[in-house]
């Protein structure tokens, strides 16, 4: 199992952001990608995960194109993406959020997991309220909630989504949350899953990250 | 993941049913408009009556259609979506379905109260209802297209507008002709087979052209 990136090339409107970049990751690895607003962070997270072309370059999943169809097949199973946009409807409760993402990711969206997911974030008060009423630290922990029911509904099984693809998960979550999550990726890492995150503060992994640094000159 | 979909959208539906309100009294303000304009002529009245009501039902799914898929592309949900292993023109389709079970089935059932106020003969009125029912899915699904297509423009809301109002046309010709076969004595059927295959059509092809252009929207967004 195994992510790799060749040559890419990305260019948002008229700027190229980066080029000839090369990236490698294994089962078990954890990457952290680092630099300045607007070096293109979020654009490579995005093309990573299929959901943007690069503008030159590939990507391969264990050999695969994914940008092409039948590589994005096999992909698209294996990968769970948090983006920057909060994934979270507001009308709807956190729970019924929650088993949403998971019919999403495929995987039996249980109630009693996700509470229990969404517990073990601290947010068994505020299970049946409507997520508008939350603060983004609390919305935050919903959409990680889903990190939390990804291990705990495959059971031994860690490996069901593989790839995690991580667009400032640290955002806005308080100290203790942060350890948590740290806790979780490098649970996640250590059952033979890899994870490639973007972040501007440390974070008190248990595990070495690899480190990609992005744009000196934006 | 179909029958989730369904259910999550019906529930935001239900959960801001004031936004699906607007687009029904939208459809009842506009009905009730013409009357004031035109005069209370009561034969013109009954000769204007079904192009109206079809008129304002084409309108009324116009102005829903912007919230199809604005909310989600927003929140980012899309993008979960568009990862996920179900195919997309199927999660699309039972996004569509719910829009049209929250706006356009409550067309259906007040068009015959509408009706009335353009003093329709009441033999007609079954064959209005059932010439929405099956032309406002229609409406739905290739308005559900000019949604996505216009997901993340600016002033996409006319957009749409512009794109999909002229492949409007045809369903509301057979639409409104349905129910002028009946006041002619000719028989509705052939035009009621008609919108039932733009039904057809536009079920096996809306949904992957939606599909493509929402994973083109993602991706340049």
């Amino acid at each position: 199992m195994m992510l790799e990136a060749r040559n890419l090339a990305c260019m948002k409107g008229e700027r190229l952001l980066f080029r000839n970049l090369n990236l490698h990751i294994q089962a078990g690895g954890l990457l952290r990608v680092l630099g300045p607003n607007g070096a293109g962070k979020t654009s490579l997270l995005r093309i990573l995960c299929s959901l943007a072309v690069p503008e030159a370059g590939q990507v391969l999943w264990n050999g695969q194109d994914i940008h092409a169809r039948a590589g994005r097949e096999i992909f698209a199973p294996a990968v769970l993406y948090l983006g920057h946009a909060p994934m979270i409807n507001g009308l709807l409760t956190p729970l019924e959020n929650l088993q949403l993402l998971c019919a999403a990711d495929a995987q039996p969206a249980d109630a009693d997991i996700c509470a229990a997911a969404l517990r073990a974030m601290g947010l068994e008060a505020a299970l049946a309220l409507p997520c508008r009423v939350l603060s983004a630290g609390q919305r935050r922990r919903v959409a990680l909630a889903r990190l939390h029911a990804s291990r705990a509904a495959c059971g031994q099984n860690a490996l069901a989504r593989p790839l995690w693809v991580l667009d400032e998960p640290f955002t806005a979550l308080d100290v203790a949350s942060v350890e948590q999550l740290a806790q979780t990726i490098t649970a996640h890492c250590a059952a033979g899953g890899m994870a490639i995150f973007v972040s501007h503060q440390e974070a008190p992994f248990g595990l070495p990250a690899q480190t990609l640094t992005l744009g000196g000159t934006a | 993941m179909f029958a989730a979909l369904l259910r999550r959208d019906l529930l935001l539906a239900w959960r801001s049913r004031a936004d699906v309100l607007v687009s029904l009294t939208f459809f009842i303000i506009v009905a009730c408009l013409f009357p004031f304009g035109v005069g209370s002529d009561k034969e013109l009245l009954i000769r204007i009556g079904p192009g109206v009501l079809w008129v304002a039902a084409l309108l009324s799914v116009l102005l829903s259609l912007n919230r199809l898929f604005a909310q989600d592309y927003a929140d980012g949900t899309l993008e979960q979506w568009l990862l996920s292993d179900t195919p997309a023109p199927l999660w699309v389709a039972a996004k569509i379905l719910a829009h049209w079970i929250s706006t356009g089935l409550p067309l259906v059932l007040i068009s015959p109260l509408l009706a009335v106020l353009y003093e329709l003969p009441a033999e007609w009125l079954p064959t209005l209802a059932v010439s929405l029912l099956l032309g406002t899915p229609i409406l739905a699904l290739l308005g559900a297209v000019g949604a996505a297509l216009t997901l993340g423009v600016r002033a996409g809301g006319v957009l749409i507008a512009l794109l999909v109002l002229p492949l409007f046309v045809p369903v509301l010709i057979f639409g409104a002709g349905a129910v002028q076969a009946v006041a002619d004595g000719t028989g509705a059927t052939p035009w009621l087979l008609l919108l039932g295959a733009g039904d057809l059509a536009a079920l096996s092809l809306a949904p992957l052209a939606c599909a493509a252009a929402l994973r083109l929207a993602v991706e340049s967004g």
